[in-house]
């Protein structure tokens, strides 16, 4: 960990008083005071002051440093993707401090693990926010998680950046304070991917996907944008997440399948490839699938030989390639991944380099609106919130890696180009970039519009 | 008369404490605490039945599941008002206890366990089958306008805490009543010698199934109540850990005491928080102390200060 970057957990070091805000501010009031009255009478009690949050503590807000409240996955299914997410907001946060921090002030992360459990992801906004004095919470991946922390980030009016690629964002179900302005959202992944499909692989489709809310966006999407390209979605097979054997749905797959395609996550994916190469053996259709199933996972791990000359999407190549994001060596080089994709100092330990730019793009997309709201304190969240809302175009940089964008601040969600990928000896060689055009689809709510 | 006002006095007492504690606590404890007192409600529901009636059930998360969709679906697709959406969603964690313990009560022991575990393993699944509904795992959010009693705002830090103490407070004399109860002490005296107590003429299937109904019932409005003050709903909570966190609570305050489930909840929570604080290993330092507490502890807290200090405590 760069010295320049002040991480840490945030129950243990724990430094400023949260400024009151938003919807507990004139409720707050009746306690607070209440609180102070008995301060005074010295009845508050020295005990305690042993736990965070009961230590009141004044610091000028101009040197202090800018608090990004990470809720990051270190336990639980999202552990994989945490790890990753982890070190790349460590990795964009040192840049940012060498650049000179935001508004001239440091930036300092403040973790905290979620156990990618919604109940707990609820808890560790509120902390983030209220106890650990951050300015924004930020990093979550997981879906369930972010619904399950969304309310509470708006309740408390904080700016909320997730990095989640789910569609709940675009689709209304959240709130103004949360944004995801880092990694598109699958819908437009799979939009993006329909033309490429249809054009190249097949216009018979069959897809097969996992019983879940993931699985099912997936099927949302890639129906309609297949039929809107002239293909057809022949079949759809729904795996039930608790199955740990694919062979009773291979003979579902009907025989003039032209493209399968799977989406399927989780360790079971190493199982599902094993029996769909039993299957097909060397007469198989064109196999599409979203590399969300192997991230983290070594492509020559035995097993996955038969996905060679399989597609996928990638959100950016694993491998460093021509043709590849212009920016991607800089990236590289700074969230410390080989040419493999894989940690530079344990070339096992693959990242989740499809998912992870999302992060980094998200730190500069905070800086950028932090930096243009000229935000100060807590108090200026809302004008974060309407600077990030108004930023737009944002073109290919250091800071935006992986491609051009453009961020929707009418729904919250941002647009950018996808890559597709074919595995060639083991490898993810770049076929093809779909334009963000691609992958934008009609606006499905208007968050500028609520309140905040 | 000493008997009455003990109980009663500190009963009383812990409710004005935690009344007071709206005006004192700084605001993560005070929206810590909120979430603590509802699932304390949880761990209340789980410990009149295995604290009071001696039945371990490992599928409670069925009951809090059915309390927050019975409330949450309602409201989410046919608008529903959050009052008749909140009994709505007691009634559903007492209708599906009562389901769930007319079929599994025909077991016993571990058996008992692994029916209850294998119900709400299908709840849980059940959930995840009708996506098009419940979201499944991803679930869903409801909206803050949506959230308001007799208008009041419930995602309001102070109108969410009192809303979770009234529901704990109710919850808690509730209890207090029951274990008080003729009825209450047939389930004690169920749990400590069934045999004897069905030879003295006492139906047990009725009085054990009445009390997985009060439990599912109580389960069930910590659940509608957890929706609406958090705004929140998904599978996730219908999910085996679960089903396992209450009986940690209650097996950490004090199986068999009344404030036994909140002292275990609030325990439980501070544990994780602050030492996630410390180390990523945190589940390691809450097994830890779990342990420790077995073996130094085996009654739980209240359990154990009744058995050194205190015997009437109920």
């Amino acid at each position: 960990m760069s010295e320049n970057v002040k991480k840490s957990a945030s129950g243990g070091t724990a430094k400023m008083e949260t400024t009151a805000t938003g919807a507990g501010t004139s409720s707050l009031l009746t306690r607070r005071t209440a609180l102070k009255g008995l301060a005074g009478l010295g009845a508050a009690g020295a005990g305690l002051g042993a736990m965070p949050g009961f230590v009141p503590y004044i610091q000028a807000q101009s040197s202090a440093p800018i608090k990004i409240g990470f809720q990051v996955h270190r336990t639980g299914i999202g552990a994989a993707y945490g790890r990753w997410y982890d070190r790349v907001t460590t990795a964009a946060a040192t840049l940012i401090n060498e650049q000179g921090g935001i508004n001239g002030r440091p930036v300092e992360i403040v973790a905290e693990d979620d156990g990618t459990d919604p109940k707990r992801g609820a808890e560790v906004v509120e902390k983030l926010a209220t106890q650990a004095g951050c300015d924004v919470a930020y990093g979550t991946l997981f879906s369930h998680v972010v619904m399950g922390s969304a309310p509470r980030a708006g309740e408390l009016k904080i700016p909320y950046f997730v990095v989640s690629e789910g569609h709940h964002v675009a689709s209304g179900a959240l709130n103004r304070w949360t944004l995801q302005p880092g990694i598109c959202d699958v819908k437009s992944q799979v939009s993006a991917m329909a033309p490429y499909i249809t054009s190249t692989l097949g216009k018979k489709v069959t897809m097969v996907y996992p019983d879940y809310a993931f699985g099912h966006d997936h099927r949302d999407s890639l129906v309609p944008a297949i039929q809107a390209q002239g293909g057809e979605v022949i079949a759809q097979i729904a795996i039930p997440p608790t199955e740990t054997s694919f062979t009773k749905y291979f003979p579902q797959i009907p025989r003039d399948t032209e493209v399968l395609y799977h989406v399927m996550v989780g360790p079971a994916v190493l199982t599902f490839v094993k029996e769909m190469g039993e299957f097909f053996g060397p007469s198989r259709p064109e196999i599409f699938g979203f590399i969300d199933s192997l991230e983290a996972t070594d492509l020559t791990n035995p097993g996955l030989e038969y996905l060679d000359g399989t597609y996928f999407w990638e959100g950016m190549p694993r491998y460093a390639q021509e043709g590849g994001p212009q920016f991607d060596a800089f990236y590289r080089e700074k969230v410390g991944c080989d040419a493999n994709g894989a940690s530079v100092s344990d070339p096992k330990d693959i990242s989740t380099y499809a998912h992870m730019f999302g992060c980094w793009e998200t730190m500069f997309v905070i800086k950028a609106g932090m930096e243009a709201a000229g935000y100060a304190g807590p108090s200026d969240r809302q004008k974060l919130i309407e600077a990030v809302e108004a930023m737009g175009e944002m073109p290919a940089s250091e800071m935006h890696p992986q491609g051009a964008k453009i961020f929707n601040g009418k729904t919250h969600q941002v647009f950018g180009p996808q890559y597709i990928s074919k595995v060639e000896g083991g490898k993810l060689v770049l076929q093809h970039t779909a334009p963000i055009e691609a992958g934008m689809y009609p606006d499905e709510v208007d968050y500028t519009t609520m309140s905040f | 008369m000493t008997g009455l006002m003990k109980p009663g006095a500190l009963h009383v007492g812990v409710a004005l404490l935690l009344l007071a504690a709206n005006f004192l606590l700084p605001e993560y404890h005070h929206g810590a605490m909120a979430r603590v007192l509802t699932l304390a409600v949880f761990a209340m529901g789980y410990n009149v039945m295995f604290g009071y009636a001696g039945l371990l059930s490992l599928g409670h998360a069925l009951f809090f599941a059915a309390g927050l969709y019975g409330m949450g679906l309602p409201m989410q697709h046919l608008g529903l008002a959050a009052e008749p959406a909140f009994l709505l969603g007691i009634f559903s964690g007492a209708l599906v206890a009562a389901v769930v313990g007319a079929l599994a009560l025909r077991t016993a022991g571990v058996a008992f366990m692994i029916v209850t575990l294998m119900f709400a393993q299908a709840g849980y699944l059940t959930i995840l089958y009708f996506l098009e509904y419940t979201r499944g795992d991803e679930g869903f959010v409801i909206a803050r306008e949506a959230r308001t009693v007799f208008g009041l705002d419930l995602a309001a830090p102070e109108v969410r805490y009192l809303a979770a103490w009234l529901l704990f407070t109710v919850a808690m004399f509730v209890v207090l009543a029951l274990v008080r109860s003729p009825a209450g002490r047939v389930l004690v005296a169920i749990r400590e010698n069934e045999e004897r107590a069905r030879m003295l003429g006492y139906d047990v299937a009725r009085y054990k199934l009445g009390a997985i109904v009060v439990s599912g019932a109580l389960c069930g409005a910590a659940g509608a109540a957890y929706g609406l003050l958090f705004g929140y709903v998904g599978a996730t909570f219908a999910s085996v850990q679960y089903s396992i966190l209450p009986l940690l609570w209650v097996l950490l305050g004090g199986a068999g005491t009344v404030l036994g489930p909140l002292l275990g909840a609030t325990f439980m929570f501070y544990l994780i928080d602050l030492s996630s604080g410390i180390t990523d290993a945190y589940m390691l330092i809450a097994g830890a102390a779990l342990v420790a507490l077995t073996l130094f502890a085996p009654a739980g807290l209240l359990g154990e200060l009744r058995r050194r200090a205190c015997p009437w405590l109920p």
